[in-house]
């Protein structure tokens, strides 16, 4: 119980919630707290060039540590700014605190300089916020915002504090244990539900296991205990694109992503399953594809920590609602308590391996040295040529994106960085920032687009201000591909506005930057100038030119069952009906 | 291409949450968001020190909506709980609504005779109108509303529906 300023506050407040990093942007509104934190010694804060920028980082700072990702922005500009990168966090459940600066209390509602309703705005694109009006409650509120960030379902919390309560003194207080008093989230799994679903899978023919971003937040242990059980059961698994990392991909039982851009494998032992356990996924229509037509055969077991994701989408027959590592440890407990043992699956096994016989991510390239680079073949070299040494790798949104998931190989949780639920472009360069602060000494690699990478290009900035050898590897087509891919689908090829015209020279802007910048043209010098980007220290910017008008597959069109997959590009209509265009 | 929408059925919820700012914004634009109806809400402070509201909600939807909706309100971080009146049986419904009538002569005497035969109270007169209050489920209203309107009806107001379980238990 100390008298202090409310800016004072904060910064205890950070302090004593282990804070190590603020990413943010000054303005009028957070004067106070900038100078609470100037020069402080252990809160580092990284001046991003925009305030996206700031929440982009902070989501790649928790997506791979596991903490949560602070972010310090002012008023008005600042606070909107902000706001895809918080809606981004709430659809990825990604942990992360918002300080947002506020005109003094005495002039809310009057229209003054750089307001906005920052509440109002954010209200339903967090997990929830705060205005704070007295400067005694916030240290209760920043201890309950991170708490409540960090709890149950992981999410953006925002705290908006107007100027003068950052001025005014007041008492600091900790919440000695913070229990809310209406948000209490249920962590551990109910025993009887845990007891059907050991029954169930122990009685399936056709088990898959079905896994999301909710293993990846339940920490690494959820990662271990997830190989445990499938090892035990012997079922195949297949992930979304947020659960990526969970599971080994050289793993014989892996499946590869399911999905829209998912494996033929993937989506073929989902329709033909006779048992489904999701675990900390959400069925989502990227992944369901048409819905009367998802796992028509299948009992379904779903695993989350949120009640509201059994049966949004998806009827399921057992609900098991809690942390998914707990509930697989309960499982793999029941399991081995029952005496159960792995069921001769050889039947199923032999429909899976005869799906992977269409080796679905094969794709047609020439092989001369001279030749164009296909994109797939460049995720793969880059996969090879990073093995064993642990990379973290991060995407923009799009094409490049769909490859890096289907080529590149993780082996464990929290080196996938992506933006799954929002898509948005612009996430993959500042989150790379944010997980090369978090992880200083680890390669760090941005796959992006050359359309996506420049919605926040001016990051190189913050880059080169503080040394950091993040790596971006351009998939540069010239287009904005997956547009095109679909209006090459669905609209006769008419290329409506997806043109990436006047390019900038990636390299001189490089150089501008400080960083350093290299080309790669053609399939010759693909190895060597991968090989050039890591051996390079400090920041370093790869054009690589790839083949323009190769397209994503295999593909689930728009509307389409699992079973409908589009395996090559001459499969393609061109014409789609309307119900189909009308889908997202 | 035509757009279908899903026939439902009415529920009618009883939320408490934290007396605090935002709480209504939040529980209203949880619904616009995500695309539920609200046929009528009703919010008021019932506990002794303040901190707790009761919210009221009739809403429409097919029967997974009404989980959907009941599942989305409870993770809210004020929402203390949700409690479904048309699924747990019964239930007392009230509403109140202010209804004003104008006119002279063989109208002005229908409707207070049709005012009486509702139990409708007279709070306010003029020699040229009334004002009568009645209380009741929707439906009573609705048709003592209905037929005001032969009578002169010149304005509603209507609070909207309040409920609460039978018996002897607490939410």
């Amino acid at each position: 119980m100390t008298e202090m300023s409310g800016a004072d506050m904060v910064v205890q407040a950070l302090v004593d919630l282990g804070v190590d990093t603020v990413f943010g942007y000054p303005g009028g509104a957070v004067l106070p707290i900038y100078d609470a934190l100037y020069k402080h010694p252990t809160i580092k804060h990284i001046l991003v060039r925009h305030e996206q920028a700031a929440t982009h980082a902070a989501e790649g700072y928790a997506r791979s540590t596991g903490k949560p990702g602070v972010v310090l922005v002012t008023s008005g500009p600042g606070a909107t700014n902000a706001v895809t990168g918080i809606t981004d966090a709430l659809l990825d459940s990604i942990p992360m605190v918002v300080l947002t600066g506020q005109v003094p209390t005495t002039l809310i509602g009057t229209d003054a300089f750089q307001e906005c309703d920052t509440v109002g705005i954010t209200r339903h694109c967090t997990k929830h916020n705060y205005l704070v009006m007295d400067p005694d409650r916030l240290g209760p509120i920043m201890h309950e915002a991170f708490h409540i960030a960090t709890h149950g379902r992981p999410g953006p919390v925002v705290i908006d504090i107007p100027k003068n309560v950052q001025v005014a003194t007041g008492t600091y207080s900790v919440p000695a244990f913070i229990q809310h008093n209406s948000y209490r989230p249920q962590v551990e799994p109910d025993a009887a539900a845990i007891a059907a679903a050991v029954e169930m899978i122990a009685a399936a023919e056709r088990p898959v296991f079905y896994t999301g971003g909710g293993v990846i937040n339940a920490g690494p242990d959820a990662s271990v205990s997830l190989r445990q059980l499938v090892a035990l059961t012997g079922a195949p698994i297949t992930s979304t694109l947020m659960g990526l990392g969970a599971f080994p991909s050289d793993d014989d039982k892996w499946l590869g992503m399911l999905g829209m851009h998912g494996t033929y494998e993937a989506n073929m032992a989902m329709n033909r399953a006779d048992l489904i356990i999701a675990v900390g996924a959400r069925f989502d229509d990227r992944v369901t594809g048409r819905l009367d037509a998802f796992a028509p055969e299948a009992k379904k077991i779903h695993i989350d920590i949120d009640r509201s994701s059994i049966n949004k989408i998806v009827p399921v027959d057992l609900a098991v609602i809690g942390d998914a590592g707990r509930a697989l440890d309960a499982i793999i407990a029941g399991w081995q308590a029952a005496g159960h043992k792995a069921r001769d699956l050889g039947e199923w096994w032999r429909r899976v391996d005869g799906w992977r016989a269409t080796r679905c991510l094969d794709f047609p390239e020439k092989k001369e040295p001279d030749a164009d680079i296909m994109p797939q073949r460049a995720v793969r070299a880059l996969f090879d040529a990073t093995r064993g040494c642990d990379p973290i790798i991060t995407t923009e949104v799009g094409q490049h994106q769909m490859w890096a998931a289907q080529h590149f190989g993780f082996s464990d949780p929290n080196r996938w960085l992506t933006s799954g639920g929002l898509g948005t472009m612009g996430y993959g360069f500042p989150a790379a920032v944010g997980a090369q602060i978090a992880n200083p000494d680890r390669l760090v690699i941005c796959i992006a687009g050359e359309a996506s990478l420049q919605m926040n290009i001016q990051e190189m900035g913050t880059v080169a201000q503080y040394r950091l050898p993040v790596k971006i590897f351009i998939l540069n087509n010239e287009w904005m591909g997956m547009v095109r891919q679909w209006q090459e689908l669905t609209y006769e090829s008419r290329y409506s506005n997806s043109y990436s015209d006047s390019l900038p020279d990636f390299v001189k802007l490089a150089d501008a930057y400080g960083w350093t910048g290299l080309r790669i043209d053609t399939l010759g010098e693909l190895e060597a100038g991968i090989r050039t980007m890591i051996d390079t220290p400090g920041p370093v910017i790869v054009d690589c030119r790839v083949a323009k008008l190769a397209n994503c597959f295999p593909m689930i069109p728009s509307g389409a069952a699992h079973t409908d997959m589009i395996l090559q590009p001459n499969d393609i209509v061109g014409t789609m009906d309307d119900e189909a265009k009308a889908l997202v | 291409m035509k757009i279908t929408t899903e026939t439902g059925e009415r529920h009618v919820l009883a939320i408490t949450v934290d007396n605090e700012a935002g709480v209504l914004a939040k529980i209203t634009g949880l619904f616009t968001a995500r695309g539920y109806n609200i046929e009528s809400l009703t919010v008021a402070d019932i506990s002794s020190d303040h901190a707790l509201s009761r919210i009221t909600i009739v809403t429409n939807g097919p029967p997974p909506v009404i989980d959907q909706i009941i599942a989305q309100l409870d993770r809210l971080v004020p929402v203390h709980s949700v409690t479904d009146l048309t699924d747990q049986g019964a239930h007392v419904e009230r509403e109140i609504a202010l209804v004003k009538v104008a006119g002279t002569g063989d109208k002005r005497i229908e409707a207070l005779r049709m005012a009486d035969v509702f139990r409708a109270k007279v709070v306010d007169t003029t020699l040229t109108s009334f004002i009568f209050e009645i209380t009741g489920n929707s439906d009573k209203v609705d048709r003592f509303i209905a037929l005001m309107r032969e009578c002169g009806l010149v304005e509603v107001g209507r609070t909207g529906v309040v409920a609460i379980a039978r018996g002897s238990e607490a939410l």
